[in-house]
């Protein structure tokens, strides 16, 4: 059972899937198009206090309440204005938690393309390896290079610290 | 063919804990001496069917301890066992065994075996103890009884029955073996789900066996060809005669529990009844049957329609009718019983977000008809209004959904009081109130501990011993009152007692003692009644295994306010003292303020603003390096700065171009500085934890009417938060 599961896998992981893609700056990113729940535009958001910097706020999705990320801030790059165009791509999160819902904002999407994961370069050693964890790996799709983020990673540890700093601010709360 | 019983499971859980809720109500009423025989047999009905479903579900040390109870009880209703205070203590016992018993195979943890067979053994001896030894069945009747198990049984039985034991003898029909007597014709054809309900024929006719002479004839006609017997169901039909001096009831009893699982007629018949007719055709076919032993088809039913006429002239068939009579009023009765359904929270909650998400849109929807213009803009409006007054009807009845009456929580205090009382040497009597006050699920199952703390104190702390009270004056039994009401849009649950009240001067002592109150503070009755909630404060002089350790008040408290509701106290020095507990009616929802601070929204509870105001600058004054504080009726109140806190833009810097909105959490009063009031509104409250995280200083979020989203503060976190920073 649990070897034809296996197998399954990785037949799966030998064969190709979805990502969507969106630019970020001159970059191209994609994701795996199963995590995405949804594409909207931009919205104001609502602030959250002592939030990190690049989690702009929360916005109502469909009743639920949806924390929202500035990729931009998140590879600390240039800071672009939100405009009407300005896409939010929905995600959701494995998390230690559970699974979380997020909104990422971006430049723009691109596409949906193919991607055969045996063409999937693994992502260079580029300092420390914090800083490249969350790439997945790297991938040429018609002569532009999409680096596949691992949203588990990207935003999951985000999180993570969210809920570390309530935890610790709890604490010294009490200890207080 | 495997049927998969794990799937019943939660069902038989939460019907046998509702069970045991309503057996334990049930053995508090019973009155010692004189009981109820209604109240008994619903004793009896319980511990039955928990003995039936545990047994199905192969629980079997439930079922053997179930057993055991069952007999005890059996000899309860039978009148051959006097109630007794031993024995009400006993049943009592065994309803928390069986209790833990069965949270203990639900977690799939072992049984405390120990407990189990202690308390087993403490019933079995006082079944023993009865004076008239217990009436074993006698071993024949197994043998003649086909058993539940199935088919080739059967065969058994017409042999049985054609021999010369054709009628069972038992301790009755030992001494009346007069076959002319007058009786019964019994015809049971159960269902083919008979065993699926628990009922097990054999037993039923062993009992039968025990009422007086039986006969027993088995009807295989519907039995399937061995390859297609399906085991699990009963094929079989009996024709039973009875004979000796037996009431109807008395059989009635025994198929008490197949109503509604088989078809019962049963009929008197006279004493110069043609047994011996009936025998012989028995005979006749139970040697048909015997000499084809392959024939498990064999009609064996001859012999009952041969009977029958015979019967039907000696007797009017007046019984007939009228068994079917009360049928079908039990029918009606049953009927009316399944005028609800059970359904998981889960569907609720989806359901009231759904509706929750309604009532957003038709906000939006609103908001957005007041812009129109044109020929038909009048008639969207009043569409919508007709909408919104829908909408609401619609939000109030999902909620109402999710309301229980208190009586959920409340109906464990009788036990816990009588228990506590019993131990204590102290007579009291527990008055409830106000049991059908609805509020949320959620609210229900978390007031619980907190009531049980309160309770407790009140019993063990405020009711005198029976001594002191008639020494103070007063009656010797004490009474602790259980109060709910509904108050606006809370509820209010009282807990009050005529008892001793708490000491002031003990209190401040002790405070004192603790270093939690300065030598030469003065305090407020207020502030003094409020120690009682510090951790681990506690003013009893020696600790019990009921209370006085001193955690307690300060739990009860945090569970209070978690709720989002507040704890009062009241008290009397000799008069008695009463904590007021008020709670909002849901959870879900939040009587909210809207407040603006720069371009964000926020939300503040009503229940913790006590006013707003707007400062005037001479009430002002500036603590060098602690802020700024405020009068407000003579007190000194700090002033905290929401946009500061938040870091936000604001639209007013200066104290006199904003609003202070005088806000109380954890007992302490500050005012919060805003732009603007907006209005106030019930609020639908939405997590941000499942998406996000706890933030510090906010409760939750939820939707305004535009779409966007505005959190909720927590006034107790701002301020705890405020603290820290002023001490930092």
């Amino acid at each position: 059972m649990s070897s034809s599961a296996t197998k399954q896998e990785q037949t799966a992981g030998a064969g190709s899937h979805q990502v969507l893609t969106f630019v970020l700056g001159n970059e191209t990113y994609g994701v795996d198009i199963l995590r995405v729940q949804e594409i909207r535009g931009w919205s104001a958001v609502t602030k959250i206090p002592h939030a990190p910097s690049h989690v702009l706020g929360v916005l109502n999705l469909r009743g639920s309440i949806v924390p929202i990320v500035d990729l931009r801030m998140r590879f600390a790059l240039e800071r672009a204005e939100y405009t009407a165009i300005t896409v939010i791509i929905v995600v959701s999160v494995n998390s230690a938690a559970g699974r979380r819902d997020f909104g990422v904002v971006v430049d723009g999407v691109s596409d949906v393309v193919d991607v055969n994961s045996a063409e999937v370069k693994p992502a260079p050693e580029l300092g420390s390896r914090s800083a490249t964890d969350f790439i997945r790996g790297l991938v040429p799709v018609s002569d532009r290079m999409v680096v596949l983020l691992d949203i588990d990673r990207l935003i999951g540890s985000d999180m993570a610290a969210v809920a570390g700093n309530a935890a610790d601010d709890a604490l010294a709360a009490s200890a207080a | 063919m495997t049927i998969d019983l794990t799937q019943f499971h939660d069902a038989f859980f939460e019907e046998s804990f509702e069970a045991l809720d309503s057996m334990e109500a049930a053995l508090l009423k019973l009155d010692i001496g004189a009981p109820d025989k209604e109240l008994i047999n619903t004793i009896f009905r319980v511990a039955h069917s928990i003995k039936g479903g545990s047994a199905t579900f192969g629980f079997s040390d439930i079922a053997s301890f179930t057993h055991s109870l069952e007999t005890l009880l059996d000899e309860l209703r039978s009148g051959s066992m006097q109630v007794t205070l031993a024995m009400s203590d006993l049943l009592l016992k065994s309803v928390d065994v069986m209790r833990a018993m069965l949270r203990a195979v639900q977690a799939k943890q072992p049984i405390d075996a120990q407990r189990v067979s202690d308390l087993q053994f403490d019933l079995e001896l006082m079944i023993a103890q009865k004076n008239t030894p217990a009436v074993a069945v006698p071993a024949p009747a197994a043998a003649v009884v086909p058993a539940a198990a199935a088919a080739p049984a059967s065969l058994a039985t017409p042999a049985g029955a054609a021999a010369p034991a054709a009628s069972v003898p038992s301790a009755h029909s030992a001494a009346t073996a007069d076959s002319n007597q007058p009786g019964w014709q019994i015809v049971f054809r159960p269902f083919r789900e008979l065993f699926a309900r628990g009922n097990d024929p054999l037993r039923m006719m062993r009992e039968l066996a025990d009422l007086g002479e039986l006969t027993v004839t088995v009807n295989a006609d519907s039995l399937p060809p061995l390859s297609k017997l399906d085991p699990l169901q009963c094929h079989l039909a009996w024709t039973l005669q009875l004979r000796g001096d037996v009431s109807e009831e008395a059989i009635r009893q025994v198929f008490e529990w197949t109503e509604g699982d088989c078809e019962l007629e049963i009929r008197a018949i006279g004493a110069d009844a043609d047994s011996a007719a009936s025998t012989t055709l028995t005979e006749a076919a139970a040697e048909a049957l015997l000499t084809a032993p392959g024939l498990l088809t064999a009609p064996a039913m001859p012999a009952a329609p041969a009977a029958q006429p015979a019967d039907e002239a000696s007797k009017p068939e007046a019984v007939a009718p009228a068994a079917h009579a009360a049928a079908a009023k039990e029918a009606t009765v049953a009927t009316l019983d399944s005028g609800s359904i059970r359904v998981s929270v889960e569907k609720i909650d989806e359901l009231m977000n759904t509706v929750g998400e309604l009532v957003i849109t038709q906000a939006m929807l609103s908001q957005l008809g007041t812009t129109i213009e044109g020929a038909t803009a009048e008639k969207l409006r009043s569409g919508l209004g007709q909408l919104e007054r829908n909408m609401r009807e619609l939000q109030e009845t999902v909620m109402r959904v999710r309301m229980l009456p208190i009586t959920f929580v409340f109906s464990r205090f009788p036990r816990m009081v009588r228990d506590l009382a019993q131990r204590l040497g102290k007579q009291i009597d527990l008055k409830l109130t106000g049991e059908q006050t609805e509020l949320d699920k959620t609210v229900l199952e978390k007031i619980g501990d907190p009531l049980v703390h309160l309770v407790r104190n009140s019993v063990d702390h405020g009711i005198e011993t029976p001594e002191a009270r008639v020494a103070a004056g007063k009656p010797a039994a004490g009474t602790v009152h259980l109060d709910a009401s509904h108050r606006g849009g809370n509820i209010a649950v009282e807990v009050s007692d005529d008892g001793a009240g708490l000491d002031k001067d003990r209190i401040l002592a002790k405070a004192r003692a603790r270093n939690l109150v300065g030598p030469n503070d003065s305090l407020t009755d207020e502030q003094i009644y409020d120690l009682i909630f510090v951790p681990g404060f506690s003013t009893a002089e020696k600790t019990t295994d009921v209370s006085g350790r001193g955690v307690g008040m300060d739990v009860v408290r945090r569970n209070v306010k978690e709720l989002g509701g507040k704890i009062e106290l009241r008290t009397e020095r000799g008069k008695g003292s009463r904590f007021i507990i008020t709670l909002p009616l849901t959870l879900a929802i939040v009587d909210g303020q809207s407040v603006a601070v720069g371009t964000e929204t926020y939300i503040v509870p009503l229940i913790s603003i006590v006013e707003s105001m707007q400062l005037k600058t001479s009430n002002v004054s500036r603590l060098s390096g602690r802020g700024e504080v405020f009068s407000f009726r003579g007190d000194y109140l700090p002033i905290i700065r929401l946009h500061e806190l938040y870091g936000i833009e604001p639209r007013a810097r200066n104290l006199q171009d904003g609003l202070i909105v005088v806000a109380e959490g954890d007992g302490r009063r500050v005012g919060l500085f805003v732009d603007d009031l907006l209005g106030q509104q019930q609020v639908v409250i939405k997590s941000l934890e499942a998406n996000y995280g706890q933030v510090e200083g906010v409760s939750g979020a939820t939707i305004l009417g535009d779409g966007s989203v505005a959190l909720i503060l927590d006034v107790p976190g701002i301020i705890r938060a405020a603290s820290l920073r002023a001490a930092a």
